[in-house]
């Protein structure tokens, strides 16, 4: 960029309008790329995952954990922050058990979620239910909507 | 990291059933993923079915064709507004193909913590006859 503005040649290397031609399609390719898939679907990549929604007074964080006990979990929150971490057990089965299928799997999982404001971490309920996590967080007082007449 | 967690859990994207048949019902269909093995006495089947009652659950055994079929209560949600939607949630099924006969009045179907554990005991069969050819 220096060396454009001091001697005022646009670039010194040649441009062929093909070399133009292949960029374009690049670009197009790239434009495509992002279009199919939609933002919302992007997942961190990390277990679990997870829903998160928003309440007037609560968030609620929702993730599917099936075969997962209550105490196999470690569930923290700070002021903006929750941590989730884990394991998920397989208990072994008898010998001479010839497999068919294997698809599910064990091991452990971790995860720091980023709240989107702040939270009030006494008031935090976490429950497991048919393999379902559902972790209601209230909000902080002063992130709560409050409610103004106008006189 | 990876390497000093080799058991950490990898994500796996719910597979969506590309249509069993057709649909006249709106929603998603997930597969779950499941394990089946086999012992002597009978085949095991485990699924994961996350969300699922056990009133929903539909277990079919028809002409050696097992059907598993789940719906999932709606979450309650009405006032909610969604932040990050990561996965979705929608009905289950899956078919498979019974090898073995299948003694259909001892299936045992437990439903914990969204896991099903399907027993399926094979049909005794009569103990192998064995023909002692005699020479005379």
């Amino acid at each position: 960029m220096i060396y454009r503005r001091f001697f005022n040649v646009p670039t010194w290397r040649f441009r062929s309008p093909l070399e133009e031609l292949y960029r374009m399609r690049q670009q197009m390719e790239q434009l495509l790329e992002s279009a199919a898939t939609p933002p919302q679907r992007e997942a961190a990549g990390v277990l679990p995952l997870i829903n998160l929604t928003e309440g007037k007074d609560n968030y609620y964080v929702r993730a599917e954990l099936p075969g997962v006990k209550g105490d196999e979990l470690d569930i923290q929150v700070t002021a903006n922050n929750l941590a989730i971490s884990g394991e998920r057990k397989i208990a072994a089965e008898e010998e001479g058990a010839r497999y068919h299928r294997k698809e599910r799997e064990a091991g452990t999982f971790s995860r720091m979620i980023g709240l989107p404001g702040e939270v009030d971490t006494d008031k935090v309920e976490a429950k497991l239910e048919n393999g379902i996590l559902t972790i209601v967080i209230s909000k902080a007082e002063i992130a709560k909507p409050k409610q103004i007449t106008v006189k | 990291m990876a390497d000093t967690q080799s058991n950490e859990l990898k994500v796996r994207e719910k597979q969506e059933v590309t249509s069993p048949a057709e649909q006249t019902m709106p929603g998603l269909i997930f597969t779950p993923a499941v394990d089946i093995f086999e012992t002597e006495k009978e085949i095991t089947l485990l699924a994961d079915i996350p969300g699922v009652k056990a009133d929903d659950l539909t277990i079919d055994i028809r002409d050696n064709t097992l059907t598993l079929s789940a719906d999932i209560a709606p979450v309650d949600s009405t006032d909610e507004v969604d932040i990050l939607v990561e996965c979705e949630s929608g009905r289950y099924y899956r078919q498979f193909t019974l090898g073995e006969l299948i003694n259909q009045e001892n299936i045992d179907a437990k439903l914990n913590d969204g896991v099903l554990r399907l027993s399926l005991p094979k049909v005794e069969k009569a103990t192998p006859k064995k023909i002692t050819v005699k020479t005379g």
